[in-house]
């Protein structure tokens, strides 16, 4: 899908994209003095696809995507639009639309003139016809007169996505859009920002660093750390096989230990952990990720079962063939969240274990109980060991 | 969310924006780049044709000799630094009179509109029409012409007028006191005159006092009279001391007041620099009082704004 | 339980209304001192009179002084708001290497006496030959009132989002079209504002004028010269029209703005 080229004439501004575009990044970097915030990052988001950047604060997801809108210099490398090379065109050429983190609704015009903004300086003859079926989509015709002043947060939210959208760029941008609304209003406007993309075709890239948001509006996701693409893939696929320690504790949760793994026959990895070579964890072939030596096995919490261990070794009974077993720790802590409940156990030689158990009447643990963690050997993850294991974690 | 007076939509986003950068993402941060030489130049090239130049024109003047039996009025290039030495020789006391005239008419503006400026942005917060009807009547009075107000002070504290009357039978003035052509009378026409000069960079400064903190204060045990002088007093200084310096400048180098509500003996250095260039026509020694002038005033208010630690003033 | 009243409750107010009063007190001379029937010396009440309402301009010259006055402060303020509106985009949206520079030469002039501002600018035009008269003084005031303008519609462009304008752009606004469309209509109240600080400073200017004005009278020189004989009544009903004209403008403007932000 090809986009026109941008026109000189009296009314800049590219004709509108059929559908969306391919969007090509190319070691694309940007740097602010000495400080590197986006480090020659390779990208290719295929066109009409929903693609999430994300990563902590800092990690340079909003410089990337200003670069694409245009606002922001590139220092080396290239942007292309459906094969259309846009680096050195300015913002207000490209076939770009932006949804501002805070809306950028012009306070002096009304919510229709916002909308069909865009329209007019492309010199679109039925503007407002326009901005009225963009407003309808997103429910809001009926404050189609109204300043942005006198709406609602929520419809405000969505007066931004409908300002960008109508104007059917080959790419839409949008920079963290949901971060101020709370919980309820945020899961809607996840849905309906993916019934638009559906809808309408474009391709979206959206910026965020809630990483259930991206997972659950995207179809691929990237996770950004320290300027560089940690991972790329959909995001099944970057949860159950992270590839980084950043990657395993910045999306969701994981449990990691070091060890030394061997390869066996089959091909499956075997590791001694650090913190008491008699424990010893298996990792099928498909999961081994072809490593050997240092590494580092993870695991999901949710994917970990409590088994009690107090002093003698399992049976077999409780631990099947085929199950990894960790242990013996101590409870310390307890979460009852509805759901699920949340253990924190101390097992000697590691960093605090997290397990999430969904609430289905088992047998109450409590804190000081004695546990060991099992967990069906096809779960687990490994990564190269040579990694900081508290990267990305939550605390940081 | 919130509508800011200025009429600029407070989003969500914009609470988050200050972020690790740091400073107001309003104002152009980052590395420096290109200046934008159309926007500048008109105005830069004003300043530098009639402001710059003048000030250096001003300063080879006070350099300049009379020409040797050449009529009054005629000055020739020379490097004679003798005009500012007979500049502060002779009017020392004068440059003082008029410093201590400006400091007295600063500290009296600042007891009259420190607490006009605070009713007005504190205590009429959240009354949106007060508040823009009370700085309407602050600033109107100052419609009317400067010289037309001080020629009503005039008319006002002159001897056969209700003042002096008032003044005399509460026994405060003596029978044949006045209040016209006094140092009083000067005093407080410099006062009034600059009364908005004050009152205005405390309101805006006391306009942005987060009220949450004053209530903080009094949760922790401070008195109303401690909480202002703990909490509110230090946080709008950077508007007490804009606007003192917008006080003080301009009433020490005034002259009109002077010579409208004064007498010879409360001359300023102003009357002083006007005599020399329109009177005397010593071109030189004029200048040479303006350049001591500003020098004096740079010191002044340099070592006022070290002390005061306030950086940005503008 | 009822709150006791304390000494801030009404306190404060008080001396507000004390410093409303003490600012209102030469006003309210002025405008009755227009009624008063005395041709020349307007000093001592001498009875009530519409005449010198009636016919403003019967002292000599002051009718010119004052259109004098409102050619040169409109003439200044247009200049003046157009350089100081660049300089204060220019300082605030953009960095370069002498911006700080450039920020303190926009706020010395504000801070120098205006005596040294004028002398300043006489000795310049005298040593130019410059003759001192309408353009000599529409030139001076433009020089103060810019730091004005500057510093009030920085204060402007301070509060607006950049992210509008990027926004602009981003819907494909060329730079002019951005600035025509969003930045000046969001500017325009602080743009106002300057201006009619601009008008102000300048219609009010006495010392600077009185430096560079040679001959021509505005209506604050023709006012004190006229003070030494006895300041005519006409002086008065001059003085009292502009605070009423002022004062509904004013009124009229902030209640429009009140209107739209509600609205």
């Amino acid at each position: 899908m090809s986009v026109a080229e941008p026109s000189a004439g009296p009314s800049p501004g590219p004709a509108p994209a059929a559908g969306g575009a391919d969007l090509h990044l190319e070691a694309l970097t940007k740097r602010f003095g000495a400080m590197t915030a986006v480090d020659a990052i390779d990208l290719t988001v295929p066109a009409g696809s929903f693609f999430a950047l994300l990563g902590p604060s800092g990690c340079g997801k909003t410089t990337t995507l200003r670069m694409v809108a245009g606002l922001e210099e590139p220092t080396a490398g290239t942007i292309r639009i459906g094969g259309a090379d846009v680096t050195g065109t300015p913002p207000h050429r490209r076939p770009v639309n932006t949804v501002f983190q805070s809306y950028a609704l012009f306070p002096h015009l009304s919510v229709i003139d916002n909308v069909a903004f865009g329209l007019r300086r492309r010199g679109r003859p039925k503007a407002r016809e326009e901005a009225m079926a963009a407003l309808e989509l997103v429910e809001l015709a009926h404050c189609a007169g109204r300043r942005p002043g006198q709406l609602s947060g929520g419809q405000q939210q969505r007066v931004a996505p409908a300002r960008a959208v109508v104007n059917r760029p080959a790419v839409l941008l949008l920079d963290e859009p949901l971060g101020a609304l709370d919980l309820k209003l945020r899961r809607q406007m996840q849905v309906e920002l993916k019934g638009i993309q559906h809808e309408v075709g474009l391709t979206f890239v959206h910026v965020t660093h809630d990483q259930e948001e991206a997972m659950t509006m995207a179809d691929t996701v990237a996770v950004m750390n320290g300027g560089r693409i940690e991972q790329l893939g959909p995001p099944a696929e970057l949860y159950e096989r992270p590839r980084t320690a950043f990657v395993a504790n910045f999306l969701g949760q994981s449990n990691l230990v070091p060890g030394y793994a061997t390869p066996t026959v089959g091909g499956a990895l075997e590791v001694r952990l650090d913190a008491g070579a008699e424990q010893l964890l298996t990792a099928p072939r498909e999961r081994a990720g072809g490593l050997s030596g240092r590494v580092l096995v993870g695991v999901r919490p949710e994917k970990v079962y409590l088994v009690p261990g107090d002093g003698s070794a399992p049976t077999d009974e409780e631990v099947p063939a085929g199950v990894n077993v960790l242990g013996p720790g101590k409870v310390v802590d307890v979460s009852f969240a509805g759901v699920s409940t949340q253990y924190l156990v101390d097992v000697p030689g590691l960093v605090t274990q997290t397990v999430f158990s969904q609430n289905l009447d088992q047998a109450r643990v409590r804190p000081g109980d004695l546990v060991r963690l099992a967990w069906a050997r096809q779960h687990t993850f490994v990564l190269p060991g040579d990694q900081d294991l508290s990267a990305g974690r939550a605390e940081d | 969310m919130a509508v800011a007076a200025t009429g600029h939509v407070t989003g969500p986003g914009d609470a988050a924006t200050p972020g690790p950068a740091g400073p107001d993402p309003a104002v152009a941060a980052g590395p420096a780049g290109r200046a934008p030489y159309g926007l500048l130049a008109p105005g830069l090239l004003w300043l530098a044709a009639f402001f710059v130049a003048p000030i250096a024109v001003l300063f080879v003047t006070s350099l300049m000799v009379p020409v040797p039996g050449g009529d009054i009025g005629q000055f020739q290039p020379a490097l004679d630094v003798g005009n500012y030495a007979q500049a502060v020789v002779e009017y020392w006391q004068i440059f003082l009179r008029s410093f201590w005239y400006g400091l007295l008419a600063t500290v009296f503006a600042l007891l009259v509109g420190y607490p006009l400026a605070y009713v007005i942005a504190v205590r009429a917060r959240g009354r949106p029409t007060l508040q823009q009807f009370m700085l309407v009547l602050v600033i109107a009075p100052f419609f009317t012409s400067f010289i037309v107000r001080t020629l009503a002070w005039r008319q006002i504290l002159a001897d056969e007028g209700p003042v002096v009357g008032v003044l005399q039978a509460l026994y405060l003035l003596p029978p044949d006191g006045r209040l016209t052509a006094t140092s009083i009378a000067v005093v407080a026409g410099l006062t009034y005159n600059f009364l908005p000069f004050m009152i205005l960079p405390i309101y805006a400064a006391l306009g942005r006092l987060d009220l949450r903190l004053v209530e903080a204060g009094q949760d922790l045990y401070a008195s109303p009279f401690t909480t202002f002088l703990r909490v509110t007093w230090p946080l709008s200084l950077p508007g007490v001391v804009a606007g003192t310096l917008l006080t003080f400048i301009p009433a020490s180098a005034d002259y009109v007041n002077a010579t409208l509500l004064g007498n010879p003996g409360t001359r300023m250095i102003g009357n002083v620099i006007d005599a020399q260039f329109f009177n005397v026509v010593d071109y030189p020694l004029a200048s040479a009082l303006s350049f001591v002038l500003m020098a004096a005033i740079v010191v002044l208010v340099a070592a006022y704004v070290r002390r005061a630690g306030t950086e940005d003033l503008v | 339980m009822r709150r006791r009243v304390r000494l801030g409750d009404w306190l404060l107010p008080l001396l507000a209304v004390l410093a409303f009063v003490y600012l209102f007190v030469p006003i309210a001379y002025t405008i009755a001192f227009s009624f008063n029937d005395a041709p020349r010396a307007n000093r001592v009440w001498q009875g009530f009179t519409l005449d010198n309402w009636r016919d403003p301009c019967a002292a000599r010259g002051v009718c010119e002084a004052v259109a004098t006055s409102l050619q040169v402060g409109l003439l200044a303020t247009l200049v003046a708001t157009v350089l100081g509106t660049a300089l204060a985009l220019a300082l605030v949206r953009h960095r370069f290497r002498f911006r700080s520079t450039t920020n303190l030469l926009i706020f010395v002039p504000m801070a120098t006496p205006e005596v040294v501002l004028g002398a300043s600018l006489l000795t310049q035009f005298l040593n130019l030959g410059v003759p001192l008269g309408f353009q000599t003084v529409v030139i001076a005031h433009i020089v103060f009132c810019l730091s004005f303008v500057v510093v009030t519609v920085k204060a402007r462009v301070a509060t607006l989002d950049p992210a509008l304008e990027q926004a602009a752009a981003d819907l494909y606004a060329g730079p002019v079209q951005a600035f025509w469309r969003v930045t000046f209509p969001l500017l325009l109240p602080g743009i106002m504002a300057a201006a009619l600080l601009s008008f102000a400073l300048s219609f009010d200017d006495f010392i600077i004028t009185n430096f560079n004005s040679g001959n021509l009278d505005t209506f604050p020189k023709w006012v004190y010269v006229a003070a030494v004989r006895g300041l005519p009544a006409e002086a008065n009903v001059i003085g009292s029209a502009m605070f009423v004209i002022a004062l509904l403008l004013v009124a009229i403007g902030r209640l429009a703005s009140l209107r739209r932000r509600a609205g």
